[in-house]
């Protein structure tokens, strides 16, 4: 375990001396900055025109503001999230460093774990920077904090299911933009195989429904945790992280 | 202390490790001598677990390294060819983070990183960043790696590749430096480093194993024998190559005689004397007194890169060279 942490800390000092780290979290605030700006001024207005044809406002913050907010921030890390794990593997191959890796005294599968956390404390910073907007909503308004922790615990388990898809991908190839552009691919299908299941209801397109991790994302954006979904989430994970640790084994085998 | 038996390694089209054997004694430094892509980094990635072997064993301290590679791992330290530094860290940082990944903690790994820092004279480049550095520091940074958990045994790939001179220099001394507390095996294609730091050497060449000798056996072998040139002709022309031979064969002092080419001057000849035996004097009087016409006579040093090419020379097969091949130690 406490190989797993040595890791982990290595590669968050890692995406932190390199632009990365900053680029992605400016990226978001700045993305999610403009959105928050206009979903709040949208809402103030909606207020302004009940109000002054007489009707009583639908003040509601969190079905009207943070909903939506947090529904798209899910979309947007689709596409941030490959930036933050195309690094992973794929620069220790072509730097020469997985052979120091590899040959250090620690499980092929404590290397792949703390690569996956250094990426996910990463995402913790990046989906901090919309902590700042929504502590604005705090501030000024009265929104219920439960939905928008389970909203956030949502964000979290999905990024963490992209993460380890991309963790995957960055251990196939020894180049980083081909890592980051089929981790952009796979996370794009995931995103969009829901739109063509939603309505369906023969077992195979139900079952692509399932595999597909934004449907599993719905429950959460409402507030309702769900074990059924968390379960869903943590497997994806550690499928994914396991078969990261067969594609390092299998690499092994055959170069 | 590190014992290969049968070792191959086969990639998809190609074998890179042809059923090789070899042992190396604690304490021992062992040079891995061969051509570019002759195998020594291929065997060096199977001794280090970092590649599996395709048959054969390898086992280091008892460990093999296919059964127990965590327990190999924790015993080697491993400088591979191209140092495996993270050019974004510092030095003291990075070794600081290897040391962890090694096993080391709090004090001991403090004093750890102060101890290789002086020991590979990287003291003055602890705070600046790993990219910074000039290919002798680095090369100096990535030993520091590899000896920062005192590894029982280090594998060192090319550790002088891309050095100046003096660095080259350096770097030798500072192997020789750790050949008392750490058994070391070092590859290379340069023969005077092998001559002046190793002990022993493995000759391989395309997989195959050529040869293990002891350092002092091959020089005694180059400093000893004198390796002779001789053209015969004929007085009127053609001469009975056979007949040649035979009678420079009966010369005083001479160890071997192949047959070279025929050339339409004459024929010549390849002598190698006996150890400590000089030659020439003898097989011109022979010549001459068997009435034939001596050509030319002159004497090829027989050196360490002679021997080399010998062993790994494409026609090492063919070449009479090749039956002379360094006595086989079974050690």
């Amino acid at each position: 375990m406490t190989n797993v942490w040595v890791i982990c800390r290595k590669e968050l000092r890692s995406y932190f001396a390199s632009p990365i780290a900053y680029a992605v979290m400016a990226l978001f605030a700045l993305i999610f900055g403009l959105v928050f700006f206009s979903a709040t001024r949208e809402f103030v207005n909606m207020g302004f025109r009940s109000q002054m044809m007489g009707g009583s406002p639908p003040m509601n913050v969190n079905e009207y503001i943070i909903r939506p907010l947090l529904g798209f921030a899910g979309t947007v890390t689709l596409f941030l999230v490959p930036l933050i794990s195309m690094r992973l593997i794929a620069e220790e191959k072509r730097n020469g460093t997985i052979e120091l890796l590899l040959t250090s005294p620690i499980q092929d599968f404590s290397i792949i774990l703390g690569k996956w956390l250094g990426a996910m404390f990463l995402y913790l910073f990046v989906l901090g920077m919309s902590m700042l907007n929504i502590a604005f909503l705090f501030a000024w308004g009265k929104p219920d904090w439960k939905p928008v922790l389970v909203a956030y615990l949502g964000l979290l388990l999905q990024g963490g299911c992209l993460l380890a898809i991309g963790t995957l991908i960055s251990a196939m190839t020894s180049n980083q933009i081909i890592a980051g552009g089929a981790a952009f691919f796979v996370s794009l299908a995931l995103y969009m195989l829901s739109w063509f299941t939603e309505y369906d209801s023969t077992t195979a397109l139900r079952v692509l429904n399932y595999v597909s991790i934004v449907p599993h994302m719905e429950n959460f954006s409402k507030g309702v945790l769900d074990l059924k979904d968390s379960v869903f989430y943590v497997s994806f994970i550690f499928l994914a992280l396991f078969l990261t640790a067969r594609q390092m084994e299998s690499l092994r085998w055959r170069s | 202390m590190i014992s290969v038996k049968d070792l191959s390694k086969r990639y998809a089209r190609n074998t890179a490790v042809d059923h090789i054997s070899f042992e190396v004694e604690k304490g021992q430094i062992v040079g891995f001598l061969g051509p570019n892509g002759a195998g020594k980094t291929t065997t060096m990635r199977v001794l280090t677990c970092f590649l599996p072997p395709s048959s054969g064993t390898a086992t280091v301290a008892g460990f093999d390294v296919l059964e127990a590679p965590l327990e190999v791992k924790k015993r080697i330290g491993y400088l591979p060819e191209a140092p495996p530094l993270y050019l974004e860290m510092r030095t003291a940082e990075y070794l600081t983070f290897v040391g962890r990944l090694k096993g080391l903690s709090g004090a001991e790994l403090r004093h750890r990183v102060d101890t290789v820092c002086d020991r590979c004279a990287a003291g003055d480049v602890k705070n600046k960043l790993l990219g910074k550095l000039s290919k002798g520091y680095r090369q100096r940074v990535g030993l520091a790696q590899a000896i920062i958990h005192n590894p029982e045994v280090l594998i060192l790939d090319e550790p002088t590749a891309g050095l100046d001179p003096k660095q080259i220099n350096e770097t030798r001394d500072l192997i020789k430096g750790l050949a008392g507390d750490h058994t070391i095996i070092l590859s290379t294609h340069i023969l005077p480093e092998v001559a002046q730091t190793c002990e022993k050497v493995i000759i391989i060449n395309k997989g195959k194993l050529v040869a293990t000798d002891s350092v002092n056996n091959l020089q005694r072998r180059a400093r000893g024998a004198e390796l002779v040139l001789v053209e015969v002709a004929g007085r009127n022309g053609a001469v009975d190559s056979a007949k040649v031979r035979e009678r420079l064969e009966k010369v005083a002092g001479v160890g071997r005689v192949a047959f070279k080419e025929k050339k339409p001057s004459g024929d010549t000849f390849e002598v190698e004397s006996l150890k400590e035996k000089f030659v020439r004097g003898d097989l011109a009087r022979a010549v001459v007194e068997a009435g034939w016409n001596l050509n030319e006579l002159r004497t090829e040093a027989v050196s360490l890169e002679e021997i080399f090419l010998q062993l790994t020379g494409d026609q090492a097969a063919a070449t009479p060279g090749a039956e002379a091949s360094p006595s086989k130690e079974t050690s």
